[in-house]
């Protein structure tokens, strides 16, 4: 039984930093520094480029939109997952399996597929360019996740639970929410983080279904990209930045995420 | 436990995702039959659009740099990330430091990564390019077809091996020690234990890798959008890319919506043989 | 509704496949089936069968609008014989 890792691992890890090091080496540089000269080390590092973000009303609206439709979408998914996936690990009922595909194939499902008729129908609903259009039409690929992966966190409960809950004369009600609720909390904290990630990364839809009023960051960002005289430092902070809400759910699931993976169920 | 009122609970899902999948589907296919000039002004034109853009020569080759493309990554990522999964220790304190360290890229938003990617390769502010000018390579991914092929390539490597390796080092755990302990004895080369030992226990872990980077990669628009637009020329066009420039940019409804229901049908075969091995597998333990 | 742009054929296809998974579920209630190993290289259930033939059915009309320009009811036929064979012997 190997304790210590292959020098190969090592030689990967160095692969994995090195973007990233860069990206936080340009995000402490001027953009004129950046542009003269290739160093490994930031000569005069400073937090201008962090200090511009917060201070530019674009940016930091471009954050609460996304956080808003974030949260909503997280709220949501989670809200209808969690019956679904108590109901399809401890039953069997008609046509059980066939809707467990079906929904999987929406998790599978290019958004690019949806992009057309999304557009129209939230147009026809008075929705677009609202929080709520955005956190709905991300609801076709959380939804579907958050049940794939609490599902096998249900799973992984012994059947035992239920039947000795039913025993000691607990009702229904107060076993799902007392007892097995936060027997399987490191699953909800995994599914948060999945539905959370997912939302949070998507361009295309959030893009398509915002106009001015509700513009997400990544689209902020995609425009800084394709303006001619780009900031690079101000666009590496915004990557540090974008970076950091998925470290901190990431840091309070880190325990239970890789059995999530363990189930392979991403 | 067999018991039909279970539905009660699978109703709010079916209806959010009824919304959200069953009615949008409904309209590409009612699109994708008629040439749609404005709201009040449609015609019936059957299965034309179909016939188009199955015949659509630009579509056929975003097609094939899709699959070439998704190729060349599975290619990539299964091997390297077993060997990844292998140099892991097995035991120790360090482990779990290690596979939150190899969590790290896929929990960066994709646009980020294709940010991430922009910034260390391109050839005048980027580590990486930059250095490779300065060796005397004449290296630019935004106008070299090869370079922003390889750029893309190594990307997706860096975003995606670590999910592989995540997989199969869960499958290398469940191996019983016992096991080893026989190969041992019989005296097993490294590689006879690895092709006899546990490349077989890794197979239904595997295929769930391969189907779900497959399916993944099958849907890649936002990371190639950022880092190459699709350029240069058309060389680095996947098929989410040409089908949103088809919707959005020229606003073709017909041939756009025969075009998602053909790529739709394409990720449900997929989905399904992924469904089935899942299943297929977990009835196995 | 005006947005989802219906057609009568559209409307038709999508009527007969709500009509088939309402027949499928009264008829599992009624008549419940057990999965079994055919042709296909996999045990399948009644709902299986009926998803694999449709999914098979959309691919040959697939292949049979990109590669002839004969007529699509060529298509229709083979793919009903297809479905036809799967349901029974699959």
């Amino acid at each position: 039984m190997r304790t210590r890792p292959h020098w190969l691992l090592y030689l990967y890890c160095v692969y994995l930093l090195v973007p990233i090091y860069w990206l936080i080496n340009l995000s402490l540089r001027d953009n004129a520094d950046i542009l003269g000269s290739l160093s490994a080390l930031p000569s005069d590092p400073s937090f201008a480029n962090y200090l511009e973000i917060f201070s530019n009303p674009v940016w930091s609206s471009g954050f609460i939109n996304s956080l808003s439709y974030v949260a909503i979408n997280t709220v949501i998914s989670l809200l209808v997952a969690l019956p679904a996936a108590y109901a399809f690990s401890r039953y069997r009922f008609v046509g059980d399996r066939h809707l467990f595909f079906w929904l999987l194939s929406n998790r599978m499902a290019p958004p690019a597929v949806f992009l057309l008729p999304f557009f129209q129908l939230y147009s026809a609903i008075g929705l677009f360019d609202t929080h709520l259009a955005v956190a709905l039409a991300h609801c076709l690929f959380t939804v579907p996740l958050a049940v794939w992966i609490l599902e096998g966190f249900m799973a992984s409960i012994p059947r035992s639970l239920d039947e000795m809950a039913r025993i000691d004369g607990h009702s229904r009600s107060f076993f799902f929410f007392r007892i097995f609720l936060p027997a399987i909390r490191g699953g909800i904290g995994v599914t948060v983080f999945f539905c959370f990630m997912f939302s949070w990364v998507e361009l295309l839809l959030a893009r398509t279904l915002t106009g001015s009023s509700a513009k997400p960051i990544v689209v902020v960002m995609t425009r800084t990209v394709s303006a001619s005289g780009v900031d690079w430092g101000v666009l590496a902070a915004a990557g540090v930045l974008t970076i950091l809400p998925g470290l901190a759910v990431v840091y309070f699931v880190r325990n239970h995420l890789v059995r999530g993976f363990a189930l392979g169920r991403v | 436990m067999r018991d039909n009122r279970a539905w009660l609970g699978v109703l709010p899902v079916l209806l959010i995702v009824a919304f959200s999948a069953v009615i949008p589907l409904m309209t590409v296919v009612n699109y994708s039959v008629q040439d749609i000039f404005d709201a009040n002004t449609r015609i019936f034109v059957g299965l034309d659009w179909y016939r188009e853009t199955l015949r659509d020569p630009r579509l056929q080759s975003a097609l094939l740099r899709q699959i070439l493309f998704s190729s060349l990554i599975l290619a990539l990522e299964i091997p390297l990330g077993i060997l990844v999964a292998k140099s892991l220790p097995r035991a120790g304190r360090s482990v779990g430091l290690w596979l939150v360290l190899l969590a790290i890229p896929l929990l960066i938003p994709w646009n980020v990564v294709g940010t991430i990617w922009q910034l260390f390769a391109r050839p005048d502010i980027g580590l990486l390019g930059a250095t490779l000018q300065n060796l005397g390579f004449d290296y630019n991914y935004t106008a070299g077809t090869l370079d922003a092929w390889l750029t893309l390539l190594a990307m997706d490597v860096w975003h995606w091996t670590s999910l592989v390796a995540l997989l199969a080092f869960a499958g290398l755990t469940a191996i019983p020690d016992a096991y080893y302990q026989a190969a041992r004895l019989d005296g097993a080369s490294r590689w006879q234990i690895f092709r006899h030992v546990e490349l077989p226990r890794l197979t239904s872990v595997l295929t769930i890798a391969v189907l779900l980077r497959l399916m993944d990669s099958f849907m890649i628009y936002t990371e190639p959008f950022v880092l190459t637009g699709g350029g240069p020329g058309n060389s680095t066009t996947f098929l989410s890319q040409y089908l949103t420039s088809m919707a959005v940019g020229q606003f073709d409804l017909g041939p756009a919506a025969a075009f998602s229901v053909l790529y739709f049908l394409v990720v449900l075969l997929l989905c399904w043989l992924f469904y089935t091995s899942v299943m297929r597998n977990r009835d196995a333990h | 509704m005006g947005w989802m742009a219906w057609t009568l054929p559209t409307a038709l296809f999508f009527a007969a496949i709500g009509l088939a998974l309402v027949t499928l579920t009264v008829l599992e209630l009624v008549w419940p089936t057990a999965a079994r190993r055919g042709l296909l290289p996999l045990s399948t259930t009644r709902g299986d069968r009926f998803f694999i033939s449709l999914l098979a059915a959309a691919f040959v009309h697939v292949g049979f609008l990109g590669f002839s320009d004969g007529p699509v009811w060529i298509a229709s036929i083979i793919s009903c014989l297809l479905a036809i064979s799967l349901m029974r012997w699959g």
